[in-house]
């Protein structure tokens, strides 16, 4: 039976669950002294002069870097996602909580007492801390999807056939904004030998961290070596390369000595981005018979000043695709504030968007007395109607189908506040999922030793999600040899090239190259067994050989590969390869699916909401590991509820602090929060989207999860609640 | 966090004159303490532990119960006796932080936790508290998790502890030990200070002194006593409201009660106003929802927080009906 789909363990567990498993700051570097970061304490102007004198004094303390003495970086350079500030490169505060020196000492406990001690002189300008107070300087972004389309999309009328609707839905959604707040905090430890930067850094895209660091200092890619075998979670926050990685270059620079540098909890609330606040606008109509008529989605987005770079949440991604209505908008537009550069969080875009627009589907399904999972089937888009051309598949009405069985859905009652227990109002609430199938560019090779095993290696990253896993079993299947004998390496930009692990891409992405560069090591294999005499008569190919435990199986019988080895006096045999997205891009629409019901309990007088049940249905093409992919499932869904009803960073409204920067005050669910959850994934072996058939599962599970709560407290107590997250207060009716 | 000194003595004598050095604190459990330090917040020079005075009994007999400051949160809430005769303690404790923090945390320590208020706890802003005289932004600024009851125009930070709720609604006592063996027994009631102008001064305590223990008596009250929070998380999360009942009947009528608030003052909140409107009446549910409808007098919201005055009615009215069945 191939590995591909079975429930396997992980393969990096044991390594993990016995402390074995090393992050960034774990590894021992001989010599290595620590930095410390020392951040603003004003939202907006600049530091006109620090006093550095008791610090200098403190013992162990070796070097105080401020942007008086920092490093110049180069300006020119990498990509539309290299972080060029801010980095000590000008004495100017864009935001509270800016990095604006770095304390370098022997121990960490030396330099963060003399961080306390830096006092600093500012000039304190007025910031602007609210997206409302600047709505009307909205502008659009100029590079919406890294430039690869427009901000902005028509089909039809929308307006005009807004007004003809029988039901009308024309309300403002807000979502907050939000921290990644992974387990392992920023970490990284820099050591230079010379022009040649070695970096461990927890860091979700090792190759992109090589090449924006190499394009700061002004030095050959091939110079920098970035090491990450393990991550403690990213959930986007280590896509790109912030500037705590690039700091800890500059100060070990600066002290000729390899410097640590772990961000704080605090600091990881203005070090490395967030999703960022939304305000959206829907007007949505339908006509009596419940077919959509017309959608309109104008989506507005925090952003920082934009000498930061852009970030735009593309929340109106799935309005465009998700429903078939001939007269559809979307507009995305940026509002500058003086807040730190926002970044992609856990289903960029859709679990923002989806909030919005799954509620606004509720809203209009109330509107027309129908029931909002018929009214979503009515509607249901067999065809992309934005890019007007088949999907890969869809599995959509498998999953609406199976996750409404699972849940009872037809059990409902209709009415708000018409499910009652005492004091505890029930509510059921139902929401559609959606995200694309990304996928990019990979590199693998492998070399399959005498004594049948298996190396492979790939420069991509496991964030926790279980690629070592899910890749070891890709190549035990193609090599024919039990999956112990794989041993999968990532982590080190000197393996082959990967693309950042994000945009759930990773199986898509360097799945196939793994295969491929399993098949061309196979070949050469082949090719061995093609001479031999046992195995194969003149004039057989390789298709009629296969590789079963460890052998090389032929018509005229087997010889084990360490035999085959030992004749051919080789030792090992390689096999490399690439691989990448082909014409089946230009032929479909790639997207995954799934349906999220959801029955939440409030008390009918305190408001208080506590959900008590969950079943999300998903298509998220074929399945790698029905293990992985269900704690994949698990964790979108939890971050989903956490979404819906705890999470949001507050701001000061004054000074643009952000005044929750630790996890006592930004609430993510504790297992008390979350009830037994259900995960269905329905079974799609299509091969049309990439080579394993993989549509991406990392983000999926979250979208949808927040308007399915938001509709379920509808139901429960009549109050539409169109900001999240939903407080207590909001159902204190 | 700066650099201290660590005294570890074995008599609470030798505690209490090490702790009159300038710049020493007591550490207990250290669950608040210690990231106060790390936050910068709290830079002590030496630290004088607390752990090897022995402190840590819980004794019942007939006149009540007495529980030393080093008793484990953990350890109290599972104390059968306590279940039975105070329930409301062990209701408070244990919706008090997590398993592991109650491991870690002790009954005094527990008392004496500062505020949770994200400005007194991030030296990047001003904060009365923490420095007086540099303002208080927290007024005008995020206040959704702050006290609407016994704040002034200088700090409206509220007191986090559930157990001190709980302790309001038992009139426990405090015994405090200080400098020259000097006890003095202390109710709950008159222990901790409204901020006024001074809200760096948050308790009765003289320099180096100690809660010793805690006193509280065993009353019909104290049996049918409940203790309510609710939070917007399940678990381990602070107050958005709480509430403490002790409630005595006979014939139907009220005896005894006693009802105190958390989350919504800036010190654990007793409401006489809702105990006098049962005080000696028929207990009904039309009593409990016109004597719970008098809480909060005084209140001064902000815009954040007014909620909080709707939510403490009610949460008042559920304790006081939980209670009462």
């Amino acid at each position: 039976m191939p590995y591909i789909g079975q429930p396997i363990d992980r393969v990096d567990g044991h390594l993990k669950v016995t402390g074995r498993a090393k992050y960034a700051a774990e590894f021992a570097v001989l010599d290595v002294v620590h930095a410390v970061l020392v951040q603003s304490t004003v939202g907006a102007g600049a530091v006109l002069d620090f006093n550095l004198d008791k610090a200098k004094s403190m013992p162990g303390v070796l070097s105080i870097v401020t942007p008086q003495n920092a490093l110049k970086l180069a300006t020119k350079g990498g990509g539309p996602q290299t972080v060029r500030a801010p980095l000590l490169q000008d004495m100017n505060i864009a935001f509270n909580g800016q990095h604006i020196a770095i304390v370098i000492a022997s121990t960490l406990e030396q330099a963060d007492d003399a961080a306390s001690r830096i006092q600093v002189k500012y000039r304190r300008d007025e910031p602007v801390t609210s997206m409302g107070s600047v709505l009307g300087q909205a502008y659009p972004p100029k590079q919406f999807r890294n430039g690869e389309r427009p901000p902005d999309s028509m089909r039809g009328n929308p307006d005009e056939n807004f007004s003809s609707g029988a039901a009308k839905v024309d309300a403002t959604y807000v979502t907050p904004m939000e921290h990644h707040n992974p387990m392992e905090p920023h970490a990284t430890i820099a050591r230079w030998d010379g022009d040649r930067l070695t970096i461990w850094t927890a860091t979700q895209g090792i190759s992109g961290a090589q090449s924006t660091l190499a394009a700061l200092f002004d030095i050959d890619p091939a110079n920098v070596r970035v090491i990450c075998p393990y991550v403690g979670g990213g959930f986007g926050c280590k896509g790109s390369t912030w500037p705590p990685a690039t700091l800890a270059a500059m100060a070990a620079k600066i002290v000729n000595r390899p410097v640590k540098l772990v961000v704080t909890r605090a600091q990881m609330f203005t070090s490395n981005g967030y999703r960022p606040r939304t305000i959206q606008k829907l007007r949505f109509a339908a006509d009596d018979e419940g077919r959509l008529v017309s959608m309109r989605h104008d989506g507005f987005s925090q952003m920082s000043l934009p000498m930061l770079g852009e970030f735009s949440e593309p929340v109106g991604l799935a309005t465009e695709m998700l429903y078939s209505c001939p007269n559809v908008a979307v507009t995305h537009r940026l509002v500058p504030t003086n807040a730190s550069l926002p970044t992609y969080m856990r289903a960029p875009g859709l679990a923002s968007g989806n909030f919005a627009l799954e509620s606004a589907i509720d809203e209009l399904a109330v509107a027309l007395r129908m029931d909002p999972l018929e009214f979503r089937l009515r509607n249901y888009a067999d065809a992309d109607p934005h890019e007007n051309k088949p999907f890969a598949s869809k599995m959509l009405r498998d999953c609406y189908q199976q996750g409404a069985d699972a849940f009872g859905w037809s059990r409902r009652s209709p009415e708000p506040r018409s499910m009652r227990d005492g004091n505890v109002l029930l509510g059921w609430g139902m929401a559609t999922s959606t995200y694309p199938t990304h996928r990019m560019p990979a590199s693998a090779r492998v070399r399959v030793g005498a004594n049948g095993t298996a190396v492979v290696q790939v420069g991509t990253q496991d964030l926790g999600t279980g690629t070592y896993t899910v890749m070891s079993q890709i190549a035990a299947d193609t090599l024919g040899m039990p999956v112990e004998r794989v041993q999968f390496e990532l982590g080190d930009s000197t393996f082959p090239h990967a693309p950042v692990s994000g945009g759930s891409m990773t199986v898509a992405s360097v799945g196939p190259a793994v295969l491929a560069a399993c098949e061309a090591a196979r070949d050469k294999l082949f090719d061995l067994a093609l001479s031999d005499p046992r195995l194969a008569s003149p004039g057989s190919d390789r298709a009629a050989l296969r590789l079963q435990e460890g052998s090389v199986v032929g018509p005229a019988g087997q010889v084990p590969v360490a035999e085959l080895f030992a004749r051919h006096g080789q030792d090992f045999i390689e096999g490399s390869a690439s691989a990448k997205p082909g014409a089946e891009q230009k032929q479909y629409a790639m997207h995954a699916f799934g349906a999220q019901f959801v029955e939440v309990r409030v008390d009918a007088d305190l408001g208080e909401v506590r959900v008590s049940r969950f079943v999300g249905a998903f298509d998220s093409g074929r399945i790698m590991n029905a293990k992985t992919a269900r704690s994949q499932l698990i964790g979108g869904i939890v971050y989903g509820l956490g979404m819906a009803l705890l999470e949001e960073t507050h701001v000061d409204a004054e000074t643009g602090r952000i005044v929750n920067a630790n996890i006592a005050d930004y609430l993510v669910p504790v297992n008390a929060d979350v009830p037994n959850i259900e995960t269905i994934l329905v079974n799609n072996q299509e091969r049309n989207s990439n080579p394993l058939g993989a549509k991406g599962i990392g983000e999926l599970p979250m979208v949808g999860v927040a308007a399915a709560v938001a509709n379920a407290v509808y139901h429960a107590t009549g109050v539409r609640v169109r900001e999240l997250p939903i407080r207590i207060e909001n159902l204190l009716t | 966090m700066q650099a201290f000194s660590l005294l570890q003595p074995t008599s609470t004598g030798d505690a209490i004159a090490a702790a009159q050095a300038h710049g020493t604190k007591y550490i207990a459990g250290g669950s608040d303490l210690m990231q106060l330090m790390k936050d910068n917040v709290e830079a002590p020079d030496q630290l004088v532990d607390l752990e090897k005075l022995q402190l840590t009994g819980i004794r019942t007999d007939s006149g009540g119960l007495r529980l030393e400051a080093m008793a484990r949160m953990s350890d109290v809430a599972a104390h059968p006796a306590v279940q039975q005769r105070w329930p409301v303690i062990s209701a408070a404790l244990l919706a008090s932080a997590s398993p592991q923090v109650r491991n870690m945390g002790t009954i005094g320590g527990n008392l004496l936790q500062r505020t949770r208020c994200s400005y007194f706890r991030d030296t990047g802003f001003a904060c009365n508290k923490r420095e007086p005289g540099s303002g208080c932004p927290a007024i005008k600024g995020a206040s959704r998790m702050l006290s609407v009851l016994g704040g002034s125009d200088h700090c409206i930070a509220t007191h986090a502890s559930d157990l001190a709720v709980a302790l309001m609604a038992l009139d426990a006592t405090l015994e405090l030990h200080g400098a020259g063996d000097t006890r003095r027994e202390v109710p709950i009631g008159e222990f901790y200070r409204l901020p006024g102008n001074t809200p760096n001064i948050e308790t009765v305590l003289a320099p180096g002194e100690m809660i010793a223990a805690v006193i509280v008596q065993d009353t019909p009250a104290a049996r049918h006593s409940h203790y309510l929070k609710v939070r917007d998380r399940t678990s381990f999360e602070f107050a958005l409201v709480s509430a403490a009942v002790a409630l005595e009947t006979s014939e139907n009528t009220v005896r005894d009660v006693r009802v105190a608030a958390g989350g919504v003052g800036t010190r654990p909140w007793r409401l006489p106003e809702v105990e006098a409107a049962l005080h000696g009446a028929t207990l009904n549910d039309a009593l409990l929802r016109e004597a719970s409808a008098r809480a909060g007098v005084g209140a001064r919201p902000t815009r954040q927080n007014e909620f909080k005055l709707t939510l403490l009615r009610r949460t008042v009215l559920r304790a006081l009906q939980t209670a009462a069945a």
